[in-house]
């Protein structure tokens, strides 16, 4: 498929998605689906990085937190609509996902992996000891109830689940352009033989640091309405864990090597954890999803969509 | 402004004491990531691990933490050889560990934590033995039982692991195995069963950290994640996996954020580890004694 | 004479305390075959990690084309007309063998000539340069699909495909049966025909002596010899280093 019927058949899909809510009309169903489409967002970005270079980010919280508190921050100092407020989250993790790419990625893999988890614990303490943000004890972030579009009140949840509706479909129109293009090519490269691909003529700095700066920005972007979603931000639940292992989780799970992994990954995870936590506490949620990661890292390396190919390959020969 | 110096010496020696415990934190990671080449990011999910049983055995049984610490050696042992296994057939064999054995122990992470967090709930717990509250003085100076002994039995921790790898066979074989593994096919060892011994060694060691952190401070199951910074942070400045700079990066370590902690509030230590190991990976990849 | 394509002044590099490269001085001039012969541990391949990038050069510099390559990057080098093929080859795992050549051609010749190729173009060039090595056949599969001599063939098309001046063929023929070097030797004769300047690396005498115009030797990182091949070998510092 080219590219730019692609992204029509996204805008569609994503134009139904939303449609059908509609019908069923039911705020839990918007406030579940937000949390779900979150987390397509996270990890598609996570993949960008993680499965198409090789290069693996543990600080996927610090990058939605960035992005979580630039609204705060945004939201006390000078309001905007949330598209902007997007688009400044975005910018802002872009700028550290590049700052953070530039400063270790000259080094081997593991250390930028675990410049990722230090980056996230400096940024939770810098968050923390900020006042102006709300410091430890979080900031209050008021929000209307339902939103006034040419008339009709719409719920602002609703709003807020197609901020997220359109932000998911970009980060998979993203993704799945980068996967044909020459830059796709290139971080493949990359993640096969960094050696290889300099003596190719690859600028393999160059576009690792494109990688981290997209992948970040998306992260931040998906983090930009969430003060808005719960209404109080405070660190402990902007950084939480479950961003971080979600974010790794879920392209593991669903298969790193193409856009569609992340996505049924994401799909697949998200809705259990939303149904786990009505059920059982979110400890379990986290420990599942912690489980599943290590199986599936172990016994089913290339994920879902690697398993699935497996067995029509197998079932053709 | 009248600089208060005794503040000042206070806080370097408690730095030094707290120093010498995180040698004993970092040891294991100096070992597997210096010489093995695994990044095992869920050695401080080990240590806390330990301090955990450490806590268990105490307050159940009444046994002492390092007694208990030096028991539970020969079963993080096990572990550990037993976690390398998985780890060789399923990523190391195949060439994935970059990606998937990174995910691997980020997920061992989670899973030790979140399980400790539903067995124990995240109240912080604490071990008694009667060397933790008394302490020397002299003059204006405290050396608290409970940082003195972890930071003695840590050095002796760090010299007999130094002597263990240069004058016994398999010792010298780890140190080659951090060399070349052909290298070592000659000297007719296995280099598989080498890197066994080598990471149960170094999980092992984690028994004996978390004993030690039970008695230092109460723990509850998410202050694992504070000493992943901690650890590598120390790795990376004390030169990738040499023992001797192990102890400098250690003492620095404790000694800034002892300093940070005594003037600008505890709030604020977790954030010294974490900053150092990025300046020192962005500007001094190779440790401070590197070249 | 004529300016050389490459010149190698003065280039050392030590690991450690191990002096690798000690004061190496080489020309090559366009259009060349020169053969670059060496004990193991002579610094051959350090010489040519530090002819392409890979590795910097603490003393001495390599001048390309006219132009210096200190502190250029491996892929600008590239980019410039420099390339080589690695000892052991190292093809894009996850990519197909057609794919594999796309790589130089979408990053190494589009940098260098700034036009853009067709996607069809580019189809059209991945199978000449396949053809030209004989993989045409293979273009689909997958690198670990290929044979020994197949993933050597595939390291030197991909070297081939990024339209280099300069290519360094690094021990090419390691392992290889008596008419598979054959194959390769030809090959590289092919390249040369169309005007490629040629370094060859090599321990196989043979293949050294038939394909080299002229044959430099390396021992512990100095070179002791350089010139015509014939006269080369009969030098009896070459024969002591080589006989032990």
């Amino acid at each position: 498929m080219h590219s730019r019927t692609f992204i029509l058949v996204t805008i569609v899909v994503a134009a139904a998605v939303f449609f059908v809510a509609q019908l069923v009309a039911n705020n839990y169903l918007f406030f579940a689906g937000y949390t779900v489409l979150q987390f397509v967002v996270l990890a598609t970005a996570w993949n960008i990085l993680g499965g198409y270079c090789g290069y693996v980010n543990f600080g996927s919280a610090a990058f939605f937190a960035v992005g979580a508190y630039s609204s705060v921050f945004l939201h006390k100092a000078y309001p905007l609509p949330i598209p902007v407020l997007i688009l400044v989250a975005g910018f802002v993790a872009g700028v550290i996902g590049l700052g953070m790419g530039y400063l270790t990625l000259r080094l081997r893999g593991s250390f930028f992996a675990i410049a990722t988890l230090a980056l996230a614990v400096v940024l939770q303490t810098l968050v923390t000891n900020w006042d102006f943000v709300g410091g430890s004890r979080g900031a209050y972030v008021i929000r209307p109830n339902s939103l006034d579009v040419f008339g009709h009140q719409i719920p602002y949840i609703e709003y807020l689940f197609l901020q997220m509706l359109i932000l998911a479909a970009v980060a998979i129109a993203t993704a799945r352009t980068i996967e044909r293009s020459r830059l796709g090519y290139g971080f493949a490269t990359i993640r096969d033989d960094e050696l290889a691909a300099e003596a190719a003529g690859v600028p393999t700095l160059r576009l690792k640091l494109i990688a981290t700066t997209l992948s970040g920005a998306l992260m931040g972007m998906a983090g930009a309405p969430f003060p808005y979603y719960l209404g109080f931000l405070q660190p402990q639940s902007a950084f939480a864990l479950e961003y971080a292992v979600n974010s790794i989780a879920m392209p593991m799970i669903g298969g790193t090597s193409s856009w569609i992994g992340p996505l049924i990954g994401a799909l697949l995870l998200g809705i259990v954890q939303q149904v786990a936590t009505v059920t059982i506490s979110s400890a379990v949620n986290v420990l599942i999803v912690g489980v599943l990661l290590v199986a599936f890292v172990i016994i089913a390396p290339n994920g879902i969509v690697g398993f699935v190919r497996n067995l029509m390959r197998r079932g053709r020969s | 402004m009248d600089f208060p110096i005794e503040l000042l010496i206070n806080a370097i020696i408690a730095g030094v004491l707290l120093g010498g415990f995180y040698i004993a934190v970092t040891v294991g990671v100096s070992i597997s990531f210096g010489m093995l080449d695994i990044v095992n990011i869920a050695h401080p999910a080990f240590i806390i691990l330990g301090s955990y049983i450490a806590y268990i055995m105490n307050s159940r049984l009444g046994v002492d933490p390092v007694l208990v610490g030096l028991l539970m050696l020969p079963v993080f042992y096990a572990l550990g050889a037993a976690v390398y296994q998985v780890y060789y057939v399923s990523f190391e064999k195949r060439g994935q560990e970059a990606l998937r054995g990174l995910a691997f122990f980020f997920g061992i992470l989670f899973i030790t934590e979140v399980g400790l967090i539903l067995v124990f709930g995240v109240d912080y717990r604490y071990a008694e033995a009667p060397y933790i509250g008394p302490a020397i003085r002299f003059a204006f100076v405290d050396l608290p039982y409970r940082m003195l002994i972890p930071c003695v039995l840590s050095l002796l921790l760090l010299a007999s692991l130094q002597v263990f790898l240069s004058r016994t066979y398999v010792g010298r074989a780890i140190k080659a195995v951090a060399q070349d593994q052909q290298a070592l096919t000659l000297m007719a060892a296995n280099p598989i069963a080498i890197k066994r011994i080598a990471f149960g060694i170094s999980i092992a060691t984690a028994a004996l950290a978390g004993a030690f952190l039970v008695i230092i401070q109460p723990v509850e199951p998410s202050v694992g994640r504070e000493y992943i910074g901690r650890v590598f942070a120390i790795y990376v400045l004390g030169g990738l996996g040499s023992l001797p700079g192990t102890v400098i990066g250690a003492m620095l370590l404790g000694v800034v954020e002892s300093i940070t902690a005594t003037f600008y509030g505890p709030s604020w230590a977790p954030a010294v580890s974490f900053g150092f190991l990025l300046l020192t990976l962005a500007f001094r990849p190779a440790g401070i004694l590197g070249r | 004479m004529t300016e050389p394509l490459l010149r190698i002044d003065r280039v050392g590099k030590r690991f450690g305390g191990f002096v690798a490269l000690d004061g190496i001085a080489l020309d090559v001039a366009p259009g060349e075959r020169l053969g670059l012969i060496g004990p193991n541990g002579s610094g051959k391949s350090t010489l040519v990690n530090c002819i392409c990038g890979t590795l910097r050069n603490e003393t001495g510099s390599v001048t390309f084309d006219g132009r210096k390559m200190d502190g250029l990057a491996a892929h600008q080098r590239t980019i410039l007309g420099l390339a080589r093929s690695f000892q052991l080859p190292r093809p894009f795992h996850s990519l197909s063998v057609a794919d594999n050549l796309r790589i130089p051609l979408l990053y190494a010749v589009k940098a260098r000539s700034g036009s853009h190729l067709s996607a069809r173009e580019l189809d059209d060039h991945c199978v000449e340069y396949l053809r030209l090595v004989g993989l045409d056949h293979k273009a689909a599969r997958l690198p670990r699909d290929l044979t020994q001599v197949e993933m050597r063939k595939l390291e030197l098309a991909r070297a081939m495909a990024a339209e280099p001046k300069l290519l360094i063929a690094d021990e090419s023929m390691a392992g290889l049966s008596h008419s598979e070097i054959g194959d390769i030797l030809k090959l590289l004769m092919v390249l040369n025909a169309r005007g490629i300047t040629i370094i060859l690396i090599e321990h196989i005498m043979s293949a050294v002596m038939s394909f080299s115009q002229r044959l430099a030797v390396l021992v512990s990182g100095r070179k002791i010899a350089d010139g015509d091949p014939q006269e080369v070998v009969r030098n009896p510092e070459v024969e002591k280093a080589y006989l032990g």
